[in-house]
Protein backbone atom coordinates (compact mmCIF):
# COMPACT_ATOMS: atom_id res chain seq x y z
CA UNK A 1 0.00 0.00 0.00
CA UNK A 2 0.83 3.46 -0.31
CA UNK A 3 3.74 4.86 1.79
CA UNK A 4 3.75 7.75 4.16
CA UNK A 5 2.97 10.93 2.63
CA UNK A 6 3.62 13.23 5.37
CA UNK A 7 7.64 14.33 6.47
CA UNK A 8 8.41 12.24 9.37
CA UNK A 9 8.83 15.02 11.99
CA UNK A 10 5.16 16.25 11.21
CA UNK A 11 2.21 13.79 12.50
CA UNK A 12 -0.33 13.61 10.11
CA UNK A 13 -3.20 15.82 10.07
CA UNK A 14 -6.85 14.59 9.17
CA UNK A 15 -7.52 15.64 5.12
CA UNK A 16 -11.01 16.82 4.48
CA UNK A 17 -10.44 16.00 0.70
CA UNK A 18 -8.63 12.60 1.38
CA UNK A 19 -11.51 11.86 3.68
CA UNK A 20 -14.20 12.34 1.84
CA UNK A 21 -13.09 10.76 -1.25
CA UNK A 22 -12.75 7.92 0.73
CA UNK A 23 -16.48 7.54 1.46
CA UNK A 24 -17.42 8.00 -1.62
CA UNK A 25 -15.13 5.15 -2.70
CA UNK A 26 -16.60 2.95 -0.25
CA UNK A 27 -20.26 3.87 -1.78
CA UNK A 28 -18.82 3.11 -5.00
CA UNK A 29 -17.55 -0.52 -4.22
CA UNK A 30 -20.11 -1.09 -1.62
CA UNK A 31 -22.35 -0.42 -4.98
CA UNK A 32 -20.67 -3.46 -6.99
CA UNK A 33 -22.03 -6.38 -4.38
CA UNK A 34 -25.47 -5.43 -6.06
CA UNK A 35 -23.89 -4.60 -9.56
CA UNK A 36 -22.29 -8.14 -9.52
CA UNK A 37 -26.16 -9.75 -8.00
CA UNK A 38 -27.19 -8.48 -11.61
CA UNK A 39 -24.27 -9.52 -13.64
CA UNK A 40 -24.72 -13.00 -11.97
CA UNK A 41 -28.65 -12.94 -11.87
CA UNK A 42 -29.38 -12.46 -15.34
CA UNK A 43 -26.61 -14.87 -16.41
CA UNK A 44 -28.88 -17.94 -14.93
CA UNK A 45 -32.26 -19.34 -15.79
CA UNK A 46 -35.36 -17.85 -14.69
CA UNK A 47 -35.74 -19.95 -12.44
CA UNK A 48 -32.66 -19.34 -10.26
CA UNK A 49 -32.27 -15.52 -10.72
CA UNK A 50 -33.86 -14.87 -6.59
CA UNK A 51 -31.34 -16.99 -5.54
CA UNK A 52 -28.62 -15.30 -7.78
CA UNK A 53 -29.42 -12.37 -6.34
CA UNK A 54 -29.35 -13.12 -2.86
CA UNK A 55 -25.88 -15.27 -2.66
CA UNK A 56 -24.60 -12.11 -3.36
CA UNK A 57 -26.83 -9.29 -1.49
CA UNK A 58 -26.18 -11.98 1.99
CA UNK A 59 -22.72 -11.18 1.69
CA UNK A 60 -23.48 -7.44 2.56
CA UNK A 61 -25.16 -8.47 5.93
CA UNK A 62 -23.26 -11.27 7.06
CA UNK A 63 -19.79 -9.84 6.04
CA UNK A 64 -20.72 -6.31 7.56
CA UNK A 65 -21.34 -7.76 11.20
CA UNK A 66 -18.14 -10.19 11.15
CA UNK A 67 -15.86 -7.50 9.99
CA UNK A 68 -16.83 -4.93 12.50
CA UNK A 69 -17.02 -7.84 15.24
CA UNK A 70 -13.64 -9.47 14.35
CA UNK A 71 -12.74 -9.00 10.58
CA UNK A 72 -10.99 -5.64 10.68
CA UNK A 73 -8.66 -7.05 13.60
CA UNK A 74 -7.74 -10.19 11.63
CA UNK A 75 -6.59 -8.79 8.68
CA UNK A 76 -5.19 -5.22 9.69
CA UNK A 77 -4.16 -5.53 13.35
CA UNK A 78 -1.01 -6.65 14.40
CA UNK A 79 1.09 -8.82 12.62
CA UNK A 80 2.02 -12.21 13.86
CA UNK A 81 4.18 -14.90 12.73
CA UNK A 82 3.59 -13.04 8.73
CA UNK A 83 0.18 -14.97 8.65
CA UNK A 84 -2.67 -13.12 10.54
CA UNK A 85 -3.44 -10.10 12.49
CA UNK A 86 -5.19 -8.89 15.82
CA UNK A 87 -6.02 -5.66 17.35
CA UNK A 88 -8.38 -5.85 20.66
CA UNK A 89 -9.48 -2.21 20.41
CA UNK A 90 -11.10 -2.85 16.85
CA UNK A 91 -12.94 -6.03 18.26
CA UNK A 92 -16.23 -4.49 17.83
CA UNK A 93 -14.40 -0.98 17.32
CA UNK A 94 -15.01 -0.67 20.95
CA UNK A 95 -11.80 1.29 21.72
CA UNK A 96 -11.76 3.35 18.48
CA UNK A 97 -12.21 7.07 18.39
CA UNK A 98 -14.06 8.76 15.46
CA UNK A 99 -11.43 11.15 14.93
CA UNK A 100 -8.59 8.47 15.19
CA UNK A 101 -6.11 7.91 11.78
CA UNK A 102 -5.34 5.46 9.92
CA UNK A 103 -1.55 4.68 10.12
CA UNK A 104 0.53 7.28 9.17
CA UNK A 105 -2.31 8.22 6.21
CA UNK A 106 -4.86 11.64 6.68
CA UNK A 107 -7.77 9.80 6.87
CA UNK A 108 -9.69 8.18 10.05
CA UNK A 109 -9.14 4.99 10.48
CA UNK A 110 -12.87 4.40 10.37
CA UNK A 111 -12.88 5.62 6.43
CA UNK A 112 -10.04 2.65 5.93
CA UNK A 113 -12.11 0.68 7.95
CA UNK A 114 -15.22 0.33 5.73
CA UNK A 115 -13.66 1.43 2.84
CA UNK A 116 -11.97 -2.34 3.02
CA UNK A 117 -14.80 -3.83 4.53
CA UNK A 118 -16.79 -3.26 1.00
CA UNK A 119 -13.54 -5.80 -0.36
CA UNK A 120 -14.27 -8.28 2.17
CA UNK A 121 -18.03 -8.33 1.21
CA UNK A 122 -17.46 -8.60 -2.57
CA UNK A 123 -15.43 -11.40 -2.41
CA UNK A 124 -17.37 -14.14 -1.07
CA UNK A 125 -19.87 -12.65 -3.47
CA UNK A 126 -17.57 -13.51 -6.13
CA UNK A 127 -17.61 -17.22 -5.46
CA UNK A 128 -21.11 -17.09 -6.09
CA UNK A 129 -21.32 -17.71 -9.39
CA UNK A 130 -19.63 -20.75 -9.66
CA UNK A 131 -22.46 -22.18 -7.84
CA UNK A 132 -25.39 -21.21 -9.54
CA UNK A 133 -29.11 -23.06 -9.21
CA UNK A 134 -28.15 -25.61 -6.86
CA UNK A 135 -26.64 -24.16 -3.17
CA UNK A 136 -28.85 -24.52 -0.09
CA UNK A 137 -29.07 -20.69 1.03
CA UNK A 138 -28.40 -21.71 4.47
CA UNK A 139 -24.84 -24.03 3.78
CA UNK A 140 -23.85 -20.54 1.66
CA UNK A 141 -24.79 -18.41 4.71
CA UNK A 142 -22.62 -20.52 7.01
CA UNK A 143 -19.73 -20.88 4.64
CA UNK A 144 -19.71 -16.86 3.55
CA UNK A 145 -19.10 -16.46 7.27
CA UNK A 146 -16.72 -19.62 7.94
CA UNK A 147 -14.71 -18.54 4.24
CA UNK A 148 -14.41 -14.83 5.26
CA UNK A 149 -13.06 -15.89 8.51
CA UNK A 150 -10.56 -18.86 7.73
CA UNK A 151 -9.44 -17.31 4.01
CA UNK A 152 -10.45 -13.42 3.17
CA UNK A 153 -9.46 -12.34 6.58
CA UNK A 154 -5.76 -14.05 6.60
CA UNK A 155 -5.09 -13.45 3.21
CA UNK A 156 -5.89 -9.99 3.40
CA UNK A 157 -3.79 -9.85 6.39
CA UNK A 158 -0.94 -11.57 4.06
CA UNK A 159 -1.26 -9.06 0.99
CA UNK A 160 -2.25 -5.61 2.53
CA UNK A 161 -1.68 -5.97 6.54
CA UNK A 162 1.84 -4.63 7.61
CA UNK A 163 3.96 -8.03 8.66
CA UNK A 164 1.74 -10.14 6.01
CA UNK A 165 3.92 -12.59 4.24
CA UNK A 166 3.38 -11.08 0.51
CA UNK A 167 3.35 -7.41 1.74
CA UNK A 168 6.55 -8.12 3.39
CA UNK A 169 8.06 -9.70 0.49
CA UNK A 170 6.87 -6.88 -1.73
CA UNK A 171 4.64 -8.53 -3.63
CA UNK A 172 2.50 -5.76 -5.71
CA UNK A 173 -1.40 -6.37 -5.44
CA UNK A 174 -2.53 -2.46 -5.78
CA UNK A 175 -6.63 -3.45 -5.46
CA UNK A 176 -7.14 -6.59 -4.92
CA UNK A 177 -5.83 -8.70 -7.60
CA UNK A 178 -4.34 -11.63 -4.97
CA UNK A 179 -6.47 -10.93 -2.17
CA UNK A 180 -9.46 -10.52 -4.16
CA UNK A 181 -9.62 -12.07 -7.24
CA UNK A 182 -7.43 -14.86 -7.31
CA UNK A 183 -8.71 -15.90 -3.81
CA UNK A 184 -12.67 -15.95 -4.61
CA UNK A 185 -11.71 -17.64 -8.04
CA UNK A 186 -9.64 -20.74 -6.74
CA UNK A 187 -11.93 -20.61 -4.12
CA UNK A 188 -15.02 -21.33 -6.67
CA UNK A 189 -13.05 -24.11 -7.89
CA UNK A 190 -12.56 -25.44 -4.64
CA UNK A 191 -15.82 -25.37 -3.79
CA UNK A 192 -17.38 -26.97 -7.07
CA UNK A 193 -14.91 -30.13 -7.32
CA UNK A 194 -16.79 -30.99 -3.68
CA UNK A 195 -20.32 -29.85 -4.87
CA UNK A 196 -20.38 -31.16 -8.49
CA UNK A 197 -22.26 -30.47 -11.22
CA UNK A 198 -25.75 -28.71 -11.83
CA UNK A 199 -28.60 -31.39 -12.94
CA UNK A 200 -28.43 -31.38 -16.47
CA UNK A 201 -24.79 -29.64 -17.43
CA UNK A 202 -23.43 -29.76 -20.78
CA UNK A 203 -27.14 -31.66 -21.63
CA UNK A 204 -29.57 -29.26 -21.02
CA UNK A 205 -29.66 -25.59 -22.30
CA UNK A 206 -28.80 -23.20 -19.95
CA UNK A 207 -28.98 -19.91 -21.25
CA UNK A 208 -28.70 -16.34 -19.74
CA UNK A 209 -32.03 -15.15 -18.97
CA UNK A 210 -31.44 -11.51 -19.28
CA UNK A 211 -28.57 -10.28 -21.03
CA UNK A 212 -29.60 -6.55 -20.65
CA UNK A 213 -29.72 -7.58 -16.58
CA UNK A 214 -25.65 -8.67 -16.89
CA UNK A 215 -25.55 -5.74 -18.90
CA UNK A 216 -26.92 -3.38 -16.16
CA UNK A 217 -24.58 -5.46 -13.76
CA UNK A 218 -21.78 -5.15 -15.74
CA UNK A 219 -21.94 -1.36 -16.27
CA UNK A 220 -22.42 -1.15 -12.35
CA UNK A 221 -19.30 -3.19 -12.02
CA UNK A 222 -17.60 -0.90 -14.50
CA UNK A 223 -18.62 1.96 -12.59
CA UNK A 224 -18.15 0.67 -8.95
CA UNK A 225 -14.22 -0.34 -10.07
CA UNK A 226 -13.41 3.22 -10.09
CA UNK A 227 -13.86 3.74 -6.48
CA UNK A 228 -12.08 -0.03 -6.08
CA UNK A 229 -9.01 0.25 -7.65
CA UNK A 230 -8.30 4.32 -7.29
CA UNK A 231 -9.53 4.30 -3.37
CA UNK A 232 -7.24 1.69 -2.98
CA UNK A 233 -4.14 4.71 -2.70
CA UNK A 234 -6.10 6.15 0.09
CA UNK A 235 -5.63 9.38 -0.72
CA UNK A 236 -5.21 11.71 -3.22
CA UNK A 237 -1.48 13.95 -2.67
CA UNK A 238 0.24 12.01 -5.52
CA UNK A 239 -0.64 11.25 -8.47
CA UNK A 240 -1.03 7.76 -8.08
CA UNK A 241 -4.63 7.08 -7.71
CA UNK A 242 -5.20 9.10 -10.76
CA UNK A 243 -3.03 6.95 -12.96
CA UNK A 244 -4.79 3.77 -11.24
CA UNK A 245 -8.24 5.50 -12.36
CA UNK A 246 -6.66 5.81 -16.09
CA UNK A 247 -5.45 2.60 -16.21
CA UNK A 248 -8.91 1.38 -14.99
CA UNK A 249 -10.60 2.69 -18.04
CA UNK A 250 -8.03 2.00 -20.55
CA UNK A 251 -7.47 -1.64 -19.43
CA UNK A 252 -11.37 -2.24 -19.17
CA UNK A 253 -12.01 -0.84 -22.54
CA UNK A 254 -8.87 -3.38 -24.22
CA UNK A 255 -10.42 -5.90 -22.57
CA UNK A 256 -14.05 -5.56 -23.82
CA UNK A 257 -12.57 -4.90 -27.53
CA UNK A 258 -10.07 -8.38 -27.69
CA UNK A 259 -12.80 -10.78 -26.11
CA UNK A 260 -15.34 -9.40 -28.93
CA UNK A 261 -12.37 -9.49 -31.44
CA UNK A 262 -11.59 -13.02 -30.20
CA UNK A 263 -15.27 -14.15 -30.33
CA UNK A 264 -16.36 -12.77 -33.17
CA UNK A 265 -13.13 -14.78 -35.41
CA UNK A 266 -13.98 -17.84 -33.02
CA UNK A 267 -17.45 -17.86 -32.99
CA UNK A 268 -19.01 -15.49 -35.46
CA UNK A 269 -20.74 -12.80 -33.58
CA UNK A 270 -20.06 -10.09 -31.44
CA UNK A 271 -22.17 -10.50 -28.26
CA UNK A 272 -23.78 -8.96 -25.32
CA UNK A 273 -22.22 -11.44 -22.95
CA UNK A 274 -19.06 -10.96 -24.58
CA UNK A 275 -19.05 -7.03 -23.86
CA UNK A 276 -20.15 -7.72 -20.33
CA UNK A 277 -17.68 -10.17 -19.65
CA UNK A 278 -14.40 -9.01 -21.59
CA UNK A 279 -15.40 -5.54 -19.70
CA UNK A 280 -14.81 -7.49 -15.86
CA UNK A 281 -12.23 -9.69 -17.48
CA UNK A 282 -10.20 -6.14 -17.90
CA UNK A 283 -11.43 -5.19 -14.59
CA UNK A 284 -10.22 -8.05 -12.62
CA UNK A 285 -6.47 -7.74 -14.68
CA UNK A 286 -5.71 -4.26 -13.97
CA UNK A 287 -6.97 -4.45 -10.61
CA UNK A 288 -3.49 -5.49 -9.02
CA UNK A 289 -1.52 -3.44 -11.82
CA UNK A 290 -2.92 -0.30 -12.56
CA UNK A 291 -0.57 1.27 -10.30
CA UNK A 292 2.59 0.12 -12.02
CA UNK A 293 2.00 0.01 -15.49
CA UNK A 294 1.74 2.82 -18.26
CA UNK A 295 -1.72 4.07 -20.04
CA UNK A 296 0.08 1.95 -22.87
CA UNK A 297 0.96 -1.05 -20.37
CA UNK A 298 -2.80 -0.69 -19.47
CA UNK A 299 -3.89 -1.68 -23.03
CA UNK A 300 -1.37 -4.33 -23.29
CA UNK A 301 -2.58 -5.85 -20.15
CA UNK A 302 -6.58 -5.39 -20.85
CA UNK A 303 -5.59 -7.13 -24.37
CA UNK A 304 -4.08 -9.71 -23.17
CA UNK A 305 -6.72 -10.92 -20.39
CA UNK A 306 -9.54 -10.11 -22.49
CA UNK A 307 -8.34 -12.94 -25.05
CA UNK A 308 -7.13 -15.36 -22.54
CA UNK A 309 -10.40 -15.16 -20.21
CA UNK A 310 -12.62 -15.36 -23.71
CA UNK A 311 -10.28 -18.77 -24.03
CA UNK A 312 -10.59 -19.85 -20.74
CA UNK A 313 -14.08 -19.59 -20.11
CA UNK A 314 -14.04 -23.10 -22.48
CA UNK A 315 -12.24 -24.97 -20.35
CA UNK A 316 -15.19 -26.33 -17.52
CA UNK A 317 -16.66 -28.22 -20.52
CA UNK A 318 -13.53 -29.73 -21.70
CA UNK A 319 -12.51 -31.04 -17.73
CA UNK A 320 -15.76 -30.88 -16.80
CA UNK A 321 -16.01 -28.95 -13.83
CA UNK A 322 -19.14 -27.22 -13.47
CA UNK A 323 -17.90 -23.50 -13.04
CA UNK A 324 -21.28 -22.56 -13.62
CA UNK A 325 -20.88 -18.16 -14.70
CA UNK A 326 -17.14 -18.87 -15.40
CA UNK A 327 -16.06 -17.42 -11.96
CA UNK A 328 -12.44 -19.04 -12.71
CA UNK A 329 -12.29 -18.49 -16.01
CA UNK A 330 -12.78 -15.16 -15.62
CA UNK A 331 -11.55 -13.93 -11.84
CA UNK A 332 -8.95 -16.59 -11.16
CA UNK A 333 -7.68 -16.67 -14.55
CA UNK A 334 -8.26 -12.53 -14.69
CA UNK A 335 -6.47 -12.35 -11.21
CA UNK A 336 -3.70 -14.27 -12.28
CA UNK A 337 -2.91 -12.60 -15.70
CA UNK A 338 -2.72 -9.11 -14.02
CA UNK A 339 -0.68 -10.05 -11.31
CA UNK A 340 1.94 -12.00 -13.45
CA UNK A 341 2.03 -9.07 -16.27
CA UNK A 342 3.31 -6.78 -12.88
CA UNK A 343 6.22 -8.60 -13.50
CA UNK A 344 7.01 -7.46 -17.35
CA UNK A 345 4.75 -4.38 -17.40
CA UNK A 346 6.11 -2.58 -14.02
CA UNK A 347 7.23 0.73 -15.30
CA UNK A 348 8.66 1.87 -12.03
CA UNK A 349 7.15 5.10 -12.12
CA UNK A 350 4.06 4.46 -10.53
CA UNK A 351 3.58 3.02 -7.14
CA UNK A 352 7.14 1.73 -6.35
CA UNK A 353 10.14 1.90 -8.26
CA UNK A 354 9.90 -1.87 -8.95
CA UNK A 355 10.37 -2.86 -12.83
CA UNK A 356 9.14 -5.62 -14.59
CA UNK A 357 11.46 -7.92 -17.58
CA UNK A 358 10.39 -4.84 -20.22
CA UNK A 359 11.63 -2.10 -18.00
CA UNK A 360 14.45 -0.51 -16.11
CA UNK A 361 17.41 -3.49 -16.18
CA UNK A 362 14.94 -5.78 -17.73
CA UNK A 363 15.34 -8.15 -14.04
CA UNK A 364 12.76 -11.07 -13.18
CA UNK A 365 12.55 -10.07 -9.74
CA UNK A 366 9.97 -8.73 -9.77
CA UNK A 367 8.32 -11.71 -11.56
CA UNK A 368 9.47 -14.77 -9.32
CA UNK A 369 7.63 -12.02 -6.38
CA UNK A 370 4.51 -12.08 -8.24
CA UNK A 371 4.41 -15.90 -8.53
CA UNK A 372 4.93 -16.54 -5.23
CA UNK A 373 2.03 -14.39 -4.10
CA UNK A 374 -0.11 -15.93 -6.54
CA UNK A 375 1.13 -19.24 -6.12
CA UNK A 376 0.79 -18.95 -2.33
CA UNK A 377 -2.97 -17.40 -2.68
CA UNK A 378 -4.25 -19.61 -5.05
CA UNK A 379 -3.21 -22.88 -3.23
CA UNK A 380 -4.40 -21.37 0.34
CA UNK A 381 -8.02 -20.69 -1.08
CA UNK A 382 -8.11 -23.79 -3.26
CA UNK A 383 -7.67 -26.13 -0.46
CA UNK A 384 -9.28 -23.85 2.63
CA UNK A 385 -11.78 -23.86 0.59
CA UNK A 386 -12.56 -27.54 -0.60
CA UNK A 387 -12.07 -28.48 2.69
CA UNK A 388 -14.68 -26.55 4.31
CA UNK A 389 -16.97 -27.05 1.54
CA UNK A 390 -16.62 -30.43 2.12
CA UNK A 391 -17.15 -30.08 5.76
CA UNK A 392 -20.48 -28.26 4.81
CA UNK A 393 -21.57 -30.78 2.72
CA UNK A 394 -21.37 -33.75 5.00
CA UNK A 395 -22.80 -32.01 7.86
CA UNK A 396 -25.70 -29.91 6.80
CA UNK A 397 -25.39 -30.55 3.07
CA UNK A 398 -24.14 -28.20 0.40
CA UNK A 399 -27.07 -28.82 -2.36
CA UNK A 400 -30.56 -28.48 -2.00
CA UNK A 401 -32.43 -32.16 -3.57
CA UNK A 402 -32.13 -32.83 -7.03
CA UNK A 403 -35.82 -32.03 -7.46
CA UNK A 404 -35.62 -28.71 -5.78
CA UNK A 405 -32.98 -28.25 -8.38
CA UNK A 406 -34.73 -29.03 -11.32
CA UNK A 407 -38.25 -27.22 -10.49
CA UNK A 408 -36.03 -24.26 -9.42
CA UNK A 409 -34.50 -23.05 -6.56
CA UNK A 410 -36.10 -19.57 -5.89
CA UNK A 411 -39.21 -21.03 -5.19
CA UNK A 412 -37.81 -23.78 -3.10
CA UNK A 413 -35.30 -21.82 -1.06
CA UNK A 414 -36.79 -18.39 -0.91
CA UNK A 415 -40.88 -19.19 -1.83
CA UNK A 416 -40.99 -16.45 -4.75
CA UNK A 417 -40.86 -15.81 -8.36
CA UNK A 418 -38.61 -13.55 -9.80
CA UNK A 419 -41.71 -12.50 -12.28
CA UNK A 420 -45.03 -12.45 -12.80
CA UNK A 421 -45.86 -11.83 -16.39
CA UNK A 422 -49.08 -13.24 -15.51
CA UNK A 423 -51.92 -11.48 -15.82
CA UNK A 424 -54.72 -13.91 -14.54
CA UNK A 425 -52.80 -14.57 -11.12
CA UNK A 426 -54.24 -17.86 -10.67
CA UNK A 427 -53.91 -18.08 -6.79
CA UNK A 428 -55.35 -16.46 -3.88
CA UNK A 429 -53.72 -14.65 -1.17
CA UNK A 430 -52.87 -17.18 1.93
CA UNK A 431 -54.99 -14.89 4.26
CA UNK A 432 -57.88 -15.09 2.60
CA UNK A 433 -57.84 -18.91 3.47
CA UNK A 434 -56.33 -19.08 6.94
CA UNK A 435 -58.35 -15.54 8.04
CA UNK A 436 -61.65 -15.68 6.22
CA UNK A 437 -63.98 -13.16 8.75
CA UNK A 438 -60.63 -10.18 7.98
CA UNK A 439 -61.23 -11.46 4.42
CA UNK A 440 -64.65 -11.32 4.02
CA UNK A 441 -64.43 -7.89 5.79
CA UNK A 442 -62.24 -6.18 3.45
CA UNK A 443 -64.05 -7.97 0.02
CA UNK A 444 -60.64 -7.80 -1.63
CA UNK A 445 -57.76 -10.11 -2.36
CA UNK A 446 -54.97 -9.03 -3.66
CA UNK A 447 -53.78 -12.00 -5.77
CA UNK B 1 -69.35 -23.67 -38.36
CA UNK B 2 -65.23 -24.02 -38.23
CA UNK B 3 -62.37 -23.23 -36.50
CA UNK B 4 -59.42 -21.79 -38.18
CA UNK B 5 -56.20 -22.00 -36.34
CA UNK B 6 -52.67 -20.28 -37.80
CA UNK B 7 -49.22 -20.64 -36.65
CA UNK B 8 -47.62 -18.07 -37.96
CA UNK B 9 -44.73 -15.81 -37.70
CA UNK B 10 -45.04 -13.09 -34.97
CA UNK B 11 -43.75 -10.49 -37.85
CA UNK B 12 -46.73 -11.31 -39.63
CA UNK B 13 -49.88 -10.42 -37.11
CA UNK B 14 -50.52 -6.89 -38.27
CA UNK B 15 -50.75 -8.15 -42.20
CA UNK B 16 -53.12 -10.92 -41.10
CA UNK B 17 -55.46 -8.69 -38.89
CA UNK B 18 -55.92 -6.29 -41.73
CA UNK B 19 -56.37 -8.79 -44.32
CA UNK B 20 -58.99 -9.99 -41.89
CA UNK B 21 -60.93 -7.17 -41.00
CA UNK B 22 -60.66 -7.03 -44.86
CA UNK B 23 -62.50 -9.76 -44.93
CA UNK B 24 -64.72 -8.55 -43.02
CA UNK B 25 -63.97 -10.80 -39.36
CA UNK B 26 -65.05 -9.40 -36.24
CA UNK B 27 -63.14 -10.76 -33.88
CA UNK B 28 -60.15 -12.88 -33.33
CA UNK B 29 -57.74 -14.41 -31.08
CA UNK B 30 -54.00 -14.42 -30.64
CA UNK B 31 -51.91 -16.15 -28.50
CA UNK B 32 -48.10 -16.17 -28.27
CA UNK B 33 -46.82 -19.98 -28.80
CA UNK B 34 -43.37 -21.35 -29.67
CA UNK B 35 -42.72 -24.48 -31.57
CA UNK B 36 -40.80 -25.75 -34.86
CA UNK B 37 -41.38 -27.17 -38.17
CA UNK B 38 -38.89 -28.15 -40.81
CA UNK B 39 -37.36 -25.19 -39.89
CA UNK B 40 -35.95 -26.08 -36.72
CA UNK B 41 -34.77 -24.37 -34.68
CA UNK B 42 -31.44 -21.77 -34.46
CA UNK B 43 -27.96 -21.50 -32.83
CA UNK B 44 -26.85 -19.37 -30.37
CA UNK B 45 -23.41 -19.14 -28.51
CA UNK B 46 -22.62 -17.89 -25.14
CA UNK B 47 -19.34 -17.63 -24.32
CA UNK B 48 -18.26 -20.27 -26.59
CA UNK B 49 -21.06 -22.26 -25.66
CA UNK B 50 -23.73 -23.50 -28.73
CA UNK B 51 -27.15 -24.07 -27.81
CA UNK B 52 -29.48 -25.10 -30.38
CA UNK B 53 -32.83 -23.51 -29.37
CA UNK B 54 -35.54 -25.67 -31.08
CA UNK B 55 -38.25 -23.63 -30.26
CA UNK B 56 -38.92 -20.32 -32.10
CA UNK B 57 -41.28 -18.15 -31.17
CA UNK B 58 -44.77 -18.17 -33.42
CA UNK B 59 -48.21 -16.55 -32.93
CA UNK B 60 -51.66 -18.78 -32.43
CA UNK B 61 -54.51 -17.16 -34.68
CA UNK B 62 -57.89 -18.58 -34.11
CA UNK B 63 -60.68 -17.32 -35.80
CA UNK B 64 -64.76 -18.74 -36.13
CA UNK B 65 -65.95 -18.69 -39.43
CA UNK B 66 -69.89 -19.68 -41.09
CA UNK B 67 -68.62 -23.28 -43.40
CA UNK B 68 -69.04 -21.30 -46.42
CA UNK B 69 -66.59 -18.56 -46.25
CA UNK B 70 -63.81 -20.98 -43.72
CA UNK B 71 -62.10 -22.11 -47.17
CA UNK B 72 -61.30 -18.19 -49.01
CA UNK B 73 -60.58 -17.27 -45.13
CA UNK B 74 -58.00 -20.13 -45.51
CA UNK B 75 -56.26 -18.36 -48.57
CA UNK B 76 -56.54 -14.82 -47.14
CA UNK B 77 -54.46 -15.96 -43.76
CA UNK B 78 -52.20 -18.10 -46.04
CA UNK B 79 -51.67 -15.08 -48.42
CA UNK B 80 -50.96 -12.45 -45.24
CA UNK B 81 -48.89 -14.80 -43.67
CA UNK B 82 -46.12 -15.94 -46.16
CA UNK B 83 -42.71 -14.87 -46.76
CA UNK B 84 -41.83 -17.49 -48.79
CA UNK B 85 -39.53 -18.78 -46.39
CA UNK B 86 -38.84 -21.57 -44.67
CA UNK B 87 -40.52 -21.30 -41.00
CA UNK B 88 -43.63 -19.65 -42.26
CA UNK B 89 -46.14 -21.89 -40.11
CA UNK B 90 -48.98 -24.11 -40.66
CA UNK B 91 -52.78 -23.39 -40.84
CA UNK B 92 -56.12 -25.47 -40.73
CA UNK B 93 -59.75 -26.14 -40.11
CA UNK B 94 -61.60 -28.26 -37.63
CA UNK B 95 -65.54 -28.25 -37.76
CA UNK B 96 -67.26 -26.69 -34.59
CA UNK B 97 -70.16 -28.07 -32.75
CA UNK B 98 -71.74 -24.85 -31.49
CA UNK B 99 -70.46 -21.20 -30.32
CA UNK B 100 -72.10 -18.88 -27.66
CA UNK B 101 -72.01 -15.57 -27.34
CA UNK B 102 -71.31 -14.98 -23.30
CA UNK B 103 -72.99 -11.68 -23.46
CA UNK B 104 -76.45 -12.04 -25.02
CA UNK B 105 -76.34 -15.79 -25.08
CA UNK B 106 -77.08 -16.24 -29.06
CA UNK B 107 -75.82 -19.41 -30.22
CA UNK B 108 -74.34 -20.58 -33.64
CA UNK B 109 -73.69 -18.45 -36.15
CA UNK B 110 -75.35 -15.39 -34.68
CA UNK B 111 -72.70 -15.58 -32.15
CA UNK B 112 -69.87 -14.88 -34.12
Amino acid sequence: MAPAITLAAEAPKLSAANTGFMLICSALVMLMTPGLAFFYGGMVRVKSTLNMLMMSFISLGIVTILWVLYGFSMAFGTDSGSLIGWNSDWVGLTGVDKGELWGTYNIPLLAFMVFQLMFAIITPALISGALADRVKFSAWALFIALWATIVYFPVAHWVWGEGGWAFDMGVIDFAGGTAVHINAGAAALGVILVIGKRVGFKKDPMRPHSLPLVMLGAGLLWFGWFGFNAGSWLGNDDGVGTLMFVNTQIATAAAMLAWLAYEKIRHGAFTTLGAASGAVAGLVAITPAGGSVTPMGAIAVGAIAGVLCAMAVGLKYKFGFDDSLDVVGVHLVGGVVGSVLIGFFASGKGQSEATGVFYGDHKFDQLWKQLAGVGGVLAYSLIVSAILAFVIHKTIGMRVSEDEEVTGIDQAEHAETAYDFSGAGGGAAKTAVTAPVAAAASKKVDA
Amino acid sequence: MKLITAVVKPHRLDEIKEALQAFGVHGLTVTEASGYGRQRGHTEVYRGAEYTVDLVPKIRIEVLVEDDDAEQLIDVVVKAARTGKIGDGKVWSIPVETAVRVRTGERGPDAL
